[in-house]
């Protein structure tokens, strides 16, 4: 009975619709709590005694350090359940999640390398926390480099699966072995990263934190439901979803009711 | 005309086929075997499973033969490790000082590379010629074969790197003092490399071009090996107390050796497919 | 009583669908032989009935239980031959039969050697398979199916590279199997040779 959620949940078309449904709900809040976070940290909290402007730059930095591994997490712990249950719903999500979090990394280490140049008078300082960023970027690139080396997209799935699940078991000693290896640094805590020191700088990067989650929150749904669509685009609750799109959007040709629809 | 050409060639085949087709099959063995008696073969009564031990040793003892057959692909390895290490004083000043300062770093890169370099065959060759498939079907525990078959690729590459490590070391200017500490580590951190690297292996058995993607994948989870195996050979240089990092190389190789083969099956399976 | 059984087995390769609802039912003694065009299936069918890859829905029922619930029960009863012989060209034939049997059963070289002589293959000492021809590797092949014992012989294509001797071998061979209570699924388009009575034809389209 506890079952029926989970496989409800599971249905392609159901989590479609229900995507559909719910991004505008988190897409919303996101741009507002961005915004009034960005004029609360752009125009009324003071600059920082030591960095002066600088500071603002972690208005953007923070909240990606946060996506970037929050990302890698969900993205292992969806492709487990795809591979363990054999979920395609959640073996979409964890397909959506790559390109997702490697763009946050990306954004990371630019906003950190801004940020380092006035701070520390070099763009890249071997920083255990800009190291270990550099190598979940690497991760990532290897998730998406052995996804795009298999042709059949449910090998694909499972064999990255188990490398997101070797990665996350990984990350930790990862992160643990780049901080003894460079013990000399600030510590990694939100209040010691020498950025944040004063409770009025805390709110607006708290603003831009939440608005941030709830962004990556729209944009997984917004993806997901693309891959969804492309995996699925021979079933016909398919053909149904785009049938209420004008016409011309339905391509022409082979006939949509493919006997994979058979499989939903 | 055409089709008629064809129907006339395919015709011969069946025929040739046919008159063992209509004879009883029994009494025509060929001449130089006649048809098996089950003892000569060991009867069901006779036959003894073998245990799961029993058929990683004997896996091992092919791989290991296979490659005594060919010593230059099975030296490569160290090849490249004994050339690694000695380009870097080329590179360098041959200063002393200088080269201590970056053996650890030299050491463990070196290490590092030469146990990919012969990961790329891991499971390529078995997935060709059929044999990984028979292990698959064998109806023995793939997780367990699988490790004979990584506790191979370690015996081939990981162990001679340690035993011409002292070389590579003392050529890098290291103390005579520092050579056990070394040896320690590489032993441990070779392990947990060969682990981490036959998962990588696994994972891209299937593809056809994987040099680079196996490295992309494999390098990045070695990170914590080569941080720890560089500190340990550093502080056994420095003659500094080696204990900490050869602690956490020895959890590493424990946490790989208990976690990676179930990877490494599930890897394989799907390279199978 | 069946010994074998396949549950309406339907599998995607992509976006093929590969196969649709395949049915067998095989008892101890019997040979099915599957036949179809190039492409449809037979292979994947042989494959999936091992358990190398994974259904999408359907069942396979081994002595009347689900293979999926102890694969190593299942694939301890099983011998697959596919396309390649699953040998190593490094080793010698006897090194070869020796390695590959002793994962599953002990093995005497009286009984590799005698395997060796029943299945045509010269005496080639310790010459590496390499240097055999592909018929006489096939051979090899065959001797390593004897040597195991399996109850369940699966065989893909088994009479490639034989010559018409070799093919009367394979039919000999079949036949003993089934006769001494064993089940076979064999893909091949050449007749088998069998009587009626053993032979189950399964076109695949």
């Amino acid at each position: 009975m506890a079952w029926v959620w989970f496989h409800r949940f599971g249905s392609p078309p159901y989590f479609y619709r229900l995507a559909k449904r719910l991004t505008p709900w988190v897409a919303w809040p996101a741009a507002l709590l961005c915004v009034a976070g960005l004029i609360e940290g752009l125009g009324f909290t003071p600059p920082d005694y030591r960095q002066g402007d600088g500071w603002r730059i972690l208005l953007f930095h923070v909240p990606m350090a946060f996506l970037s591994m929050e990302t890698y997490i969900v993205m292992a712990v969806s492709a487990a359940i795809g591979l363990i249950w054999r979920m395609r719903v959640a073996n979409a999500v964890a397909a959506s999640c790559a390109t997702l979090g490697a763009s946050f990394t990306v954004v990371t280490l630019g906003t950190g390398m801004l940020w380092g140049k006035p701070m520390w008078g070099t763009y890249w300082a071997w920083d255990p926390r800009l190291t270990s960023e550099l190598l979940l970027l690497f991760l990532y690139l290897g998730y998406m480099g052995l996804r795009s080396g298999f042709d059949d997209i449910s090998r694909a799935d499972r064999a990255s699966a188990v490398l997101a699940i070797v990665g996350l078991v990984d990350i930790p000693i990862i992160h643990y072995s780049v901080d003894w290896w460079n013990s000399l640094h600030q510590g990694s805590t939100l209040i010691g990263t020498g950025g944040i020191a004063v409770p009025s700088m805390w709110v607006p990067v708290l603003m831009m934190i939440a608005g941030f989650e709830l962004y990556f929150i729209a944009l997984l749904l917004l993806r997901t439901r693309g891959e969804i669509l492309r995996r699925e685009r021979n079933a016909s609750w398919v053909a149904q979803e785009l049938g209420e799109a004008p016409p011309d959007s339905a391509p022409s040709g082979p006939p949509l009711a493919h006997p994979a629809a058979q499989r939903v | 005309m055409n089709a008629e050409h064809g129907k006339a060639v395919r015709m011969p085949p069946v025929a040739a086929s046919a008159p063992p087709a209509s004879a009883p099959p029994m009494p025509t063995p060929p001449p130089a075997s006649p048809m098996p008696a089950a003892e000569e073969l060991g009867s069901a009564a006779t036959r003894r499973r073998t245990g799961a031990v029993g058929a990683a040793v004997a896996l091992m003892q092919r791989d290991l033969r296979v490659a005594l057959r060919r010593p230059g692909d099975t030296l490569q390895p160290l090849g490249f490790f004994i050339v690694v290490t000695t380009l870097f004083p080329l590179a360098l000043q041959p200063e002393v000082s200088l080269l201590r300062d970056i053996a650890p770093a030299a050491l463990w890169v070196a290490a590092l590379l030469a146990s990919l370099l012969a990961l790329d065959l891991l499971f390529r060759e078995d997935a060709q010629d059929g044999t990984l498939e028979q292990l698959a079907l064998c109806g023995q525990p793939l997780t367990g074969l699988l490790l004979a078959k990584t506790a191979v690729h370690w015996l081939l590459t990981g162990l001679p790197l340690v035993v011409v490590a002292p070389l590579a070391a003392a050529a890098l200017g290291s103390p005579a003092a520092a050579i056990p500490g070394i040896l320690a580590a590489l032993l441990l951190g070779t392990v947990t490399l060969s682990l981490i690297g036959a998962v990588g292996a696994g994972l891209t058995m299937g593809m056809k071009r994987n040099g680079s993607l196996l490295a992309l994948l494999v390098l990045p989870l070695a990170v914590p090996v080569l941080i720890f195996g560089a500190r340990a050979t550093q502080q056994a240089i420095g003659a500094e107390p080696l204990a900490a990092p050869l602690y956490l190389l020895g959890a590493m190789a424990v946490l790989a050796v208990t976690l990676a083969p179930w990877a490494v099956a599930a890897a394989v399976r799907i390279g199978l497919e | 009583m069946s010994e074998l059984r396949g549950q309406d087995l339907h599998l995607w390769r992509g976006e093929q669908h590969v196969l649709r609802g395949v049915c067998f039912e095989l008892a101890a003694g019997q040979c099915l032989q599957v036949t179809g065009p190039n492409g449809a299936g037979k292979t994947t069918l042989l494959r999936a009935v091992c358990g190398l890859v994974p259904l999408e829905s359907g069942r396979v029922l081994w002595q009347g239980r689900d293979v999926t619930v102890d694969p190593a029960a299942f694939h301890a009863q099983l011998d697959y031959l596919g396309h390649d012989n699953g040998l190593k060209a490094d080793l010698s034939a006897t090194e070869n039969l020796r390695c590959s049997v002793r994962l599953r059963r002990s093995v005497t070289p009286q009984q590799v050697a005698s395997a060796l002589a029943l299945t045509g293959v010269p005496d080639t000492g310790s010459a590496q398979l390499r240097y055999l021809s592909a018929g006489q590797r096939r051979r090899v092949a065959l001797a390593r199916l004897l040597l195991t014992g399996a109850a369940l012989w699966i065989l893909d294509e088994p009479g490639s590279n034989l010559d018409p001797r070799g093919q009367e071998l394979l039919a000999g061979l079949l036949s003993q199997h089934l006769s001494g209570g064993g089940a076979a699924i064999v893909a091949t388009h050449q007749p088998l040779g069998l009587p009626v009575a053993q032979l189950l034809p399964l076109a695949l389209e």
